[in-house]
């Protein structure tokens, strides 16, 4: 039941993706990814909107199930249970165990309206782990503190501007203790001025050795922060290598012609 | 209670070195004045034509506390309240069923709300009245045996008939009420390792509430003058006491006049509990929560005098 925190093999890849396929119906969003996160790296993902971006993300915590392909957290097959060559679907309860090592942002926020802020933080360290209230209090005081709202500990969501609401997302998510972290367009809802507010907490975050998968449209983050870049474009990994390479000198012609008009 | 629905507060504060604050004359509402000039005459008419009538009021009062009446009243809000319970818990727990993957529970869930919202409440109440011709005894085992007339007290049966029957209706409120709370409140959730049932109780549920609430208010103050039906299965309530006492003293068309007032004296109560409830259920839905109903009383109090302040300036 303890979950595998310490990363025992620090060469092994956290998230890898072997061929990953995504259909909705007829529609097919992801046609085939590959690729590779390393521990503590910070991942990009970018890309015009309905390239499947999003999608992917979500299939790494298994809010969408994978239609076709292999996809391992940690060494383990997400949604799934390999015994020989058969595919066993997993439990409910055993997905909920897996996704608390996973920690995500989305793009509108999603904190719980009814609760403050700090109960929001709270909520998920005393439900899912049975932490104590006065231990997961101190805990989620400290978080808010970390993102830089302890004065709005008290305040609903509704009383606090969209950063401040990411910031608090960001906690929340971190209050689980993940060892990886799930971005999705975390800046895209919020006003130019509020962006840099919540940048600054992904940057802290990056230097302290968390594992990001960022999916955003900030280039001078992914450049700046950034380990690895992935342009995606019609489901499939376009161009991928390091930000500043990728960023300054695409080779693809798509790469090239997306890039223009963001930049 | 006039027709001045002027909602200005006060002279508004200018800063100093400021343009002067506007006075000008307000817009005058004759029509507002004529229409409830025509209202009130027509409300005291009605009042006079049914004191006038060959109704002895008097009986009124002097049953109205009548030990009979107001056991009967104690009665009623027992059924209500009982029947509430068991219609509101049934029903999240259809909603659910009804909303749930599982193809099983939810076609169960779609069909007990199909059959207990298509048949009268009343024939329910008498086929539980009268199941007895169906199952002779009821045999739980080692735990409790009895014959079934004996153990279908008329209270029990009340309660079947009007909690199950109101379960149906719940569980399309509750669905409602489920559907409406935002999808991504369920993923925030699901991703932070929350399995299905604690994402419900303590995500979903509490958010939906606001939309159950209003709708479940009508419901409460609808089964409160259901529960006059209830004499069919020989069960005795507010509305069989006023019939029983109007037989008794001669004055039925009275009591029933009486009941009626008792009915609204109960409405208004519960209408209140709900405002509050409401009021629970919207904490972090707005910036500031809405005022009491004795706040609000204090503020126009206080405009009111302000009005007749500056109405003395001017």
């Amino acid at each position: 039941m303890t979950a595998n925190v310490t990363r025992v093999d620090s060469g092994a890849p956290m998230v890898k993706a072997e061929g990953v396929h995504k259909s909705f119906g007829p529609v097919e969003v992801l046609k085939g990814i590959d690729l590779e996160v390393r521990p503590s790296e910070v991942f990009c993902l970018i890309g015009p909107s309905g390239s499947g971006k999003s999608t992917f993300l979500r299939c790494i915590n298994h809010l969408e199930k994978v239609s076709a392909g292999r996809l391992y957290v940690d060494g383990e097959l997400v949604g799934y249970r390999q015994k020989g060559d058969k595919l066993y679907e997993l439990k409910d309860s055993e997905v909920a165990l897996k996704r608390r090592d996973i920690g995500m942002v989305f793009q509108r926020f999603n904190l719980f309206p009814h609760m403050t802020a700090l109960e929001n933080v709270m909520e998920a360290p005393v439900q899912v782990k049975g932490i104590g209230r006065t231990q997961a209090r101190e805990r989620a005081a400290q978080l808010l503190e970390r993102v830089g709202l302890a004065d709005k500990a008290g305040n609903y969501p509704s009383q606090l501007s969209g950063g401040q609401q990411q910031r608090v997302a960001i906690a929340r998510a971190l209050a689980m203790e993940p060892k990886l972290m799930l971005f999705d367009e975390p800046t895209s809802a919020l006003d130019p001025e509020l962006v840099g507010d919540v940048l600054d907490v992904m940057r802290d975050l990056a230097e302290s050795g968390m594992t990001m998968v960022v999916v955003t449209h900030e280039m001078g983050f992914a450049r700046e922060v950034g380990d690895s870049l992935v342009f995606m474009d019609e489901g499939v990994v376009v161009e991928s290598g390091h930000p500043r390479d990728v960023l300054t000198n695409p080779q693809h012609e798509r790469t090239q012609s997306f890039l223009s008009k963001v930049l | 209670m006039t027709a001045d629905i002027d909602k200005t507060a006060g002279p508004e504060r200018v800063p100093p070195g400021g343009p002067e604050a506007i006075k000008a004359i307000p817009v005058r509402h004759y029509g507002r004045y004529v229409s409830a000039v025509v209202a009130i005459a027509l409300f005291v008419s009605i009042i006079y034509a049914f004191a006038q009538g060959k109704i002895n009021w008097g009986a009124v009062p002097d049953y109205f506390f009548d030990d009979r009446i107001l056991k009967g009243v104690g009665q009623t809000m027992l059924l209500t309240v009982l029947s509430m319970v068991i219609g509101i818990v049934g029903g999240i727990l259809l909603a659910v069923m009804r909303l749930s993957k599982n193809p099983v529970t939810s076609s169960i869930a779609w069909f007990y709300i199909w059959f207990f919202r298509g048949t009268p409440v009343l024939v329910q109440l008498v086929v539980w009245f009268n199941l007895g011709l169906v199952f002779e005894y009821i045999n739980l085992g080692p735990i409790y045996k009895d014959y079934w007339s004996s153990f279908m007290t008329p209270l029990l049966t009340a309660l079947l008939g009007l909690g199950l029957n109101e379960a149906a209706y719940m569980a399309e409120i509750c669905r409602a009420g489920l559907l409406s709370v935002d999808e991504g409140q369920t993923e925030a959730s699901h991703a932070l390792g929350m399995s299905h049932g604690k994402t419900l109780r303590r995500i979903v549920i509490p958010q939906a509430m606001r939309v159950i609430v209003p709708p479940t208010g009508n419901e409460v103050i609808n089964m409160l003058k259901t529960t006059s039906l209830v004499s069919v299965v020989q069960f005795a309530e507010l509305f069989r006491y006023a019939q029983d006492i109007g037989q008794s003293s001669g004055a039925p068309v009275e009591m029933y006049f009486l009941a009626a007032a008792w009915y609204l004296v109960l409405t208004s109560v519960l209408s209140v509990g709900q405002y509050y409830i409401e009021r629970y259920y919207a904490r972090g839905s707005s910036r500031s929560l809405p005022d009491t109903p004795f706040q609000r009383i204090r503020a126009n109090m206080l405009s009111l005098s302000n009005r007749s302040g500056t109405g003395a300036n001017a």
